[in-house]
Order: structure tokens, then sequence, then C-alpha cells
């Protein structure tokens, strides 16, 4: 009756076995390690890059335990942190020889010191969260509405060059929020625009107004195409990020999208979170714009007056008011390169830009029509422009390459090629969270975890075993194996293991038990009713069953909800809570009733079982059912 | 060895007047204080800056404060975080100003004072966060709600459902009320804290539902009430033994899970004592109010041949 058939053992022998090897890369601590990957989307790490690296290495006589390669990157394992440093020195030496454009990240890291076959079955230990081992958590909110207005505002531009080509007339262009407004004297000139507009503006939808004899035509963008511009805008500043955070040398960065229009960047390890935050916190747009140089614009720059129609009123860094007209000429999208460099002749500290074509070619055309004026250089911070350099344009420029130079010295020059080389944002960004660890608590939390884990566990198992016996030891073995199969299944899952998450791992385990006395009790009962040893446990399993399962259910209901609404903390939380649902019905159930079964199954005669004391009610017989 | 050791079924069904008369006391209590007093919201609801500072020597508060104050924050807490040494700053959200210019310029001016200020922790949260944050728990909370009560009432009857549900909203309202009496600091991990316990609890009153449905079948002559008073106390060293498990756990993290923790902690010890009351004495007594029958759960025949149901077939 209290027999598994050989398949049952099997499946637990197996189930453990993998529990063994998934849960072990744990408690191999960590090495510190090299970690070298991609610093541009076009250099791939690859096993040339891996031969460089051991290469140097070799060169500096510093021995490393492991060398490997790895998805895109390639991670040096060493003894100490001293050959750690002359390891980074030396690769950083070899594989960057211009530090000012640095083609890959070299960082410093911790790995596993799990041994190369647990790695081989892709076993590796749990994933730290940055409250467990320190660094910075920031979410930033992109703004998409100026994503949109800084579209429409190209477009606008786009169709008042477009009308003037194909010679339609017309009363004047201008963008109202994010809608763009044409007057038209009359039908005809309505009828050209519209044409003009159905041809060329795919993303456009209008909408024409009658105004006694005149027309206005009010062009919107499309619904799709809105969002096709709002999904770029966050792709775009996920790559500018990504470009940010590997000048930080950043060994495992997360940045990750969420949501419609937020993105959330973790950096583990990172000690300097000032300057991290000040290389991320810089939301910065670049557009280049043409200086309106009317008489009009003269005088309001001179004398404050007012700005003339199309164009706006922004500061020079050193205070000075410049008149900008409104069209953009290039934004940041354009840009694909800028490194701070030297003047062949005068020596003088300059800043060389690279475009792309379609920015060459605009380039090439605007600087052909306005030598001798002045352009811009727009650096937009939160919604706020300042010009960074308004340099007069000498000659036509082709090919995409500039050089902007004049009063600046090699630190400013460094500063705006870094800004620039980054890329600029397609849409600005604000930080809406922001969390900071330090690497000391950060360990702080983890003993404080690990301990909570222990005691409560320790305590419970003790206690089981005092008050059931025998099926209080298969208790605290049950719940020793929920534990073993929570963390190789966390492990497995690569699951970010964070504090609320240890939370949740001790109150698995405290819920977890809970099975465990239903079915103590329950076998209590029946030999309590006059049921034999055998009987007593089979009932006890079958019946406490539809009770442990109901129960977890409910408590799985919560765990998913808050899984499901759950954020950042919580849902470290949830996920864990849920496997641990789960596993505790396995390992409180399935296998509990294993080792019961191994122990008490085999005995024919069997007449006791040792569960503590079975306490019957002096001189009334047992309740018996009717 | 046992610790329960009763004769007789315990006649809690007679006392269920006074018990629920005790727990609408509580409930009410509860919902005094937390619209009196309000919830103590941490930084990730309401929005604002949080920094925790660490001093070589105990630190000075006073002093911390009045640095602090000359920087032009309207509302500024500063309080003792673990140790003497360890100092949570709590500011206000300002508008136009980044988290990370307000906790620069709060550190740099604690470093002007004493060179051996260390930053432990910053936690920013823009004020949009924070509603979102309160939103998605309120969406959280009714998910549950709802969804123990769709499997109740397909598992077992409607009337249990609303009695387990109405037992165990009163739970989160209790423990709701002590975070408001006491104004702990309410967040994030607490309102993870109170959902499980809901989860919890409701299984602890599915236990005893459970066992009602067994006694009904099994005993035929009991009536209601005899019914569910022996659910009770059959399951009842159960309830306390597990609970007490469950309670060790936690009591583990209330001694070595530190400051982060504590409250965590303490929702779920107040969750887990009022879980116990409330399934016990609550749950049971509304669904005897409710009027439930034997009816309600043995449908002749239908459910004996249910193959879902464990319970069906062998009687002992």
């Amino acid at each position: 009756m209290n027999r598994y058939p050989v398949w049952k053992y099997a499946i637990i022998v197996i189930a453990l076995l993998l529990g063994v090897v998934y849960t072990l890369p744990n408690f191999f601590g960590e090495a510190p390690a090299v970690q070298v990957s991609s610093g541009k989307a076009t250099i791939k790490v690859d096993t040339s890059t891996l031969q460089k690296v051991e290469d140097a290495l070799q060169a500096a006589s510093v021995s490393a335990q492991t060398v490997t390669l790895d998805g895109g990157s390639i991670r040096a394992r060493f003894e100490s942190t001293d050959q750690q440093l002359k390891a980074k020195d030396a690769i950083q030496k070899a594989l960057i020889p211009d530090a000012a454009d640095p083609q890959f990240v070299v960082a410093l890291n911790l790995v596993s010191r799990s041994p190369a076959w647990l790695t081989s079955l892709h076993a590796s230990p749990m994933y730290l969260g940055l409250d467990l081992r320190g660094g910075v958590h920031f979410m930033l909110q992109v703004d998409m509405p100026a994503a949109l207005t800084q579209r429409v505002e190209a477009l606008a531009g786009d169709l008042r060059s477009l009308l003037r080509e194909k010679d339609v007339r017309h009363g004047g262009i201008s963008r109202n929020g994010q809608t763009i407004e044409i007057r038209l004297r009359d039908a005809q000139q309505l009828e050209s625009a519209k044409r003009v507009l159905s041809a060329q503006f795919a993303d456009l939808q209008t909408q024409e107004v009658a105004e006694g004899s005149e027309w206005r035509l009010i062009a919107s963008i499309k619904p799709e195409a809105a969002r096709k511009v709002q999904e770029q805008a966050l792709k775009q500043n996920i790559t500018t990020l990504h470009n940010r955070i590997n000048e930080l040398g950043v060994a495992e960065p997360v940045i990750q999208q969420q949501g419609l229009d937020r993105i959330v960047v973790q950096l583990p390890g990172v000690q300097d979170t000032a300057k991290a935050k000040d290389i991320l916190g810089r939301t910065a747009t670049l557009e280049v714009r043409m200086v309106d140089e009317s008489t009009e614009a003269r005088a309001a720059e001179q004398a404050g007056g007012l700005v003339p129609f199309g164009a706006e009123r922004y500061q020079e860094r050193d205070g000075r008011p410049l008149i900008v007209k409104k069209q953009v000429v290039l934004t940041g999208d354009n840009l694909t390169d800028a490194q701070p460099g030297f003047d062949g002749q005068t020596q003088e500290p300059v800043v060389n830009l690279t475009l792309d074509a379609k920015g060459a070619r605009i380039f090439k055309d605007v600087t052909r029509d306005n030598v001798g004026k002045r352009m811009a250089i727009i650096l937009f911070e939160k919604g706020k422009g300042e010009v960074v350099t308004a340099p007069v344009i000498r000659a036509e420029i082709g090919g995409g390459r500039v050089q902007i130079s004049g009063r600046m010295t090699t630190a400013e020059a460094n500063d705006t090629a870094l800004l620039l080389r980054a890329g600029s944002l397609a849409a600005p960004m604000e930080i809406i969270e922001e969390r900071t660890i330090g690497p000391s608590l950060g360990a702080e939390n983890i003993a404080k975890g690990f301990n909570s884990v222990t005691w409560g566990f320790l305590v419970i198992v003790a206690f089981m075993c005092f008050y059931y016996a025998m099926f209080g030891l298969v208790s605290g073995i049950a719940l020793a194996v929920n534990l073993l199969f929570l963390v190789a299944i966390l492990s497995m899952l690569q699951a970010t293991l964070t504090l609320p998450g240890m939370a949740a791992m001790a109150l698995a385990l405290g819920m977890a038990i809970d099975s465990n006395v239903l079915i103590n009790e329950r076998v209590r009962e029946e030999l309590r009713n006059g049921a034999s040893p055998q009987a007593a446990i089979h009932a006890g399993y079958d019946r406490a069953w539809a009770t442990i399962f109901d129960s977890n259910i409910t408590t799985l209901i919560a765990g998913v909800a808050l899984l499901a609404f759950g954020s950042g903390p919580v849902r470290g939380f949830a996920v864990v809570h849920c496997i641990g649902i789960l596993t505790s019905m396995f390992s409180a159930v399935f296998f509990s009733r294993g080792l019961v079964n191994l122990w008490y199954g085999s005995k024919k005669k069997l007449k006791s079982v040792s569960i503590g004391t079975v306490w019957r009610p002096e001189g009334s017989a047992a309740v018996k059912a009717d | 060895m046992e610790f329960f050791k009763i004769k007789k079924d315990i006649p809690f069904m007679k006392h269920a007047l006074l018990f629920n008369a005790i727990s609408f006391l509580t409930f009410a209590l509860a919902v005094f204080f937390l619209f009196s007093r309000g919830l103590h919201l941490s930084v990730e609801f309401t929005g604002g800056t949080l920094m925790e500072v660490s001093y070589s020597q105990p630190a000075d508060l006073q002093k911390v404060r009045a640095t602090v104050g000359t920087l032009g924050f309207s509302e500024v807490q500063v309080q003792n975080f673990g140790s003497a040494r360890d100092v949570m700053i709590r500011l206000p959200a300002q508008k136009g100003v980044s988290s990370a210019q307000q906790s620069e310029k709060v550190l740099t001016a604690l470093k002007a004072d004493s060179a051996d200020v260390t930053l432990r922790r910053t936690e920013f949260v823009g004020p949009q966060v924070g509603d979102e944050l309160a939103e998605d728990g309120l969406k959280a909370l009714a998910f549950v709600v709802v969804g123990i009560m769709i499997y109740l009432a397909v598992r077992f009857e409607w009337k249990f459902a609303v009695s387990a549900i109405i037992a165990n909203l009163h739970d989160v309202v209790i423990i709701l009320g002590f975070f408001a009496f006491f104004q702990w600091e309410f967040s994030l991990a607490v309102l993870a804290a109170v959902l499980a316990v809901l989860g919890y609890s409701v299984n602890e009153s599915v236990v005893i539902f459970d066992r009602i449905r067994e006694n009904f079948r099994r005993y035929r002559k009991m009536n209601t009430v005899e019914v569910i008073d022996n659910a009770i106390t059959s399951t009842i060293s159960r309830t306390i033994i597990t609970h007490g498990c469950t309670q060790i756990m936690v009591l583990s993290m209330l001694l070595f899970g530190g400051e982060t923790l504590h409250y965590f902690a303490m929702a779920l010890t107040i969750g887990i004592c009022f879980g116990i009351y409330s399934s016990v004495f609550v749950a049971a007594a509304i669904a005897m109010w409710l009027g439930i029958q034997r009816e309600d759960l043995i449908k002749p025949l239908k459910k004996d041949t249910d193959p879902g149901d464990e319970n069906s077939g062998a009687v002992v």
C-alpha cells in the first residue's frame, strides 16, 4: 500500500541530482576577473580578440586561471585582485591603442569560481541583484511628446522646402503644438498643396478648414507613424545609453525597455555613482541650425527686442544671446562620431565630427548656400537649449567630415566630443527612479538574508524532529530538499536574487512546512481513530493532499498577482514566492512520501510508526464515521 | 509529544457572536486609525529622495538636521536607521531639481561638516512612479481578492468564498491599522507582505473549510454547528503548529534581517496572528451566518464521481 513504483524513485533521484548540480555553483564563491566586451556596435568580440587577450596576458607574464569567450564577451579569471589589476592594464594597452577611441570595454568583474564541468552544463550561480552586490539603478522616462514635437518640426521644415521646390504658393506654414498649419489663399492652392502632401508625406494626415475665402490645411502625424516615432525614439535612447555606459566601463550593465516609454538602467558594482549619474543624467539632444542673420534678428540680439518670425532666442555659453532659425538642419541622429583633437596648423583644440550619408548631403548643401554665415550647434538639456558653439562656415564642406574649432580648452573639447560621440538622445529623458547601494551594504544584506534563512530553517527542523520524531525528520529533509530545488531553479532560470527574494525564500520555507504539518497531523489523527499504521500513513497522505493543493493554490494566486502588478523589489519577492510554492508541493508531498515509503513501506507487519505521541482521549472510543 | 489533548469538540460557534463582535471592534479601530492618522508611506509611494549615510562615530542627528536644513528643503526627516552611526535622510520631491543634484548637494554639505561620512544608499522616486505604484498595489489586491473568491466558489461554495474573503480582508485592514497607529513606514516590501499574508491566511480558512466539507460527508447525524465545531477542533493543532513554524521563520527575519526587512517581518507577524484568529473564529462563523448547509457542499451522486475531488471515494 505504501510502495512507490521504481519510476517514481527514479524521478526523485533525477530531480535531486539536477538540484544538486544546479545549486553547486552558488557555493564556489567568486573570483576576480577582467571582462572584455565590445565598445561599439560595429566591433565584434571573437576568437581573434581572445587570441589578442591571451597574447597580452602572456606578454605581461600574468597567468589567468581561465580565459573564456562567452556570447559577446571575454572573461579572464585570476587568482588575486593584484593580478586582476595588472591584467586589466595589460589588456587595455593591447586592445585599445587609442584611448580617445575605445573599441572595447575592459572592465573589472567577478566571476564564479565554479569548475569548468559545471559551467559546461550551463550551471551558474544565481545572479545577485543590486541590493546584494551594490551598484546603481535608474529608471528613466522618455519624454515622448517632445519626440513627437521634434518630428513635427522637422516635417514642417521639409514641407516648407518641398512646397517651395514644387512652386506651390501658400500663405505661411507654422507648427502649432503637434500639428502643422498651412494657410492657403484659394481652392487651387489647396488642391496642389494636398497633392504634394499625399504624395510625399505618408506620415501625415490632413484636415481642411475653410475660413471665408481662405483655407487652412491642418496636418498631423498619423497614429501609426506616431507610434513608430516613439518606438524609434526609445530605441535610439537605449543605444545612446549603451554608448554612454560603455564609457564608464561597467562589466554587466543592464539597459532595458520597460513599458512603452521607460528605460531601466542597472550598473552593478559601480562605485563612482556620481560620475555614472552625471553621464547618464546628461539628457541632451543635439541640433544644428542656422543663425538668423537678418537685420531684425541682429537688432533683437543686441537690444533684446522682438524675435523675428520663425526664429528663437538662445544663449551662448558665455551668456550672450543668439537668434537662431527654428528650422533644424541636422540632428544628433545624423552624427556618427565625434573626437577631440588638435588642429594641424594652429595646434588649438578642436572637435572632429563625422556625419552619416544623409547628414553629409544636407551639410554639403547647407554649407554651399551659406558660406560666410554662422551655424549654431545647440544642445538641449531638459527642454532648455544652449548654443554649444556657433562657428562661421568658411567653405563648402563635403564628405561628412566637419571640424569645429575656436576658443576651446582641451577639457572642453573632450567634454563636447564625449557628449557628441555618445550620440544624442532622440527625446529628452528624466530620471524618475534611482537607487544607489554601496558595496558594503550589499554584503551586509547578503549576510542578513542568509542568517534569516539559516536560523529559521534550523529552528523549524529541530522543532519538527522533536514534535513528530521520525516523521518530523522526514519533514525536515523534505524542507531541505525544497530549499535545494528552489535555489536550483532560481540558478537555472538565472533569476535575479534580491533581499526581498531572500525574504521570500525564508517565507516560502516557513509556509512549505505547512504541508508536512498537515500530513503528519492527519496521520496522527488516523492512528488516533484506530487505523493500522500502514493504513494511517496511506490515508494521511491521501486526505491531506486535497487540502494542501487548495491552500497552495490560494497562496499562488496572491503570488501571481504580485508578479503581474509588482515592479522592482516586489517582483523579486514574487518570483521566489511562486517558485517556492511549486517546489514545496513536490518536496513536501511527493518527495516526503517517497522517504516514508522507503522506510516503512516494505515492513509488512508494522506495529507502530514514529510520529511522536498519538494521544487518545481516555476511556472514550475513537470517533468513528457513521 | 502532543500539545493539544482535546477530549471533546470545543463549542467555538456558541461564542461566534462574541468573536465576531471582537473582530468587528478591531476592524473598526483599524479603519478609524487608517483615516485619522493615515499611512506613513515610504518614498516609493510618495516620491522624493531617501539617503542612507554612515558615520564612523555615532551621528549627531541635530547637527545633520541643521546642515540639511540650511540647503533649503522644506520638509526633511532625519533619523537613525538600524544603528546610531547610520542616518536616514528623507527629502521631498522637488520640481526641476534632479535627484542626482539633490543627493549630491546633501552629501557635499555633510562631507564639509565631517569628512568621515559615507553614502551607503540613495533612493529617488519621481512622483509619477509613486502614484503608479499605489495604483498597481490596489490592482494586485483586487486581483487577489477576485481570484481567490472565484477559486473558492468553484472549489467549494460561494458562501465559503465570501466568508473567507471577508475574514481575510479584515486581517489586511488590521495590518494597515497597525501601520497607521504606530506610524510605521509602509513600503513596497510591506505591501508584498500584506498580499502574501492574504494568500496565506486564506489557505488557513481553506483547511478548515475542507474539513467542514469532509465532516458533512462523514458525520451525517451532526448539525451544521457541530460539524463546524468538530472541523475547527480537529484542525486546531495543525493550525497552531503551522503558524508557529511560519512565525519562527518570520521571527528569524525580524531578528537577523536588519532594518530593511523589519517592517516586512512585522507585517507578516501581525498577519499571521490575526490570520489564525480570523480563520478560526471569523471565517467559519460568517459561513454559518450565511447559512451553510450540508446540501451546499454535497451534491448527491454528482460529486462522488468527480475525478478532481480527492475527497471522493473511500471513507474509512
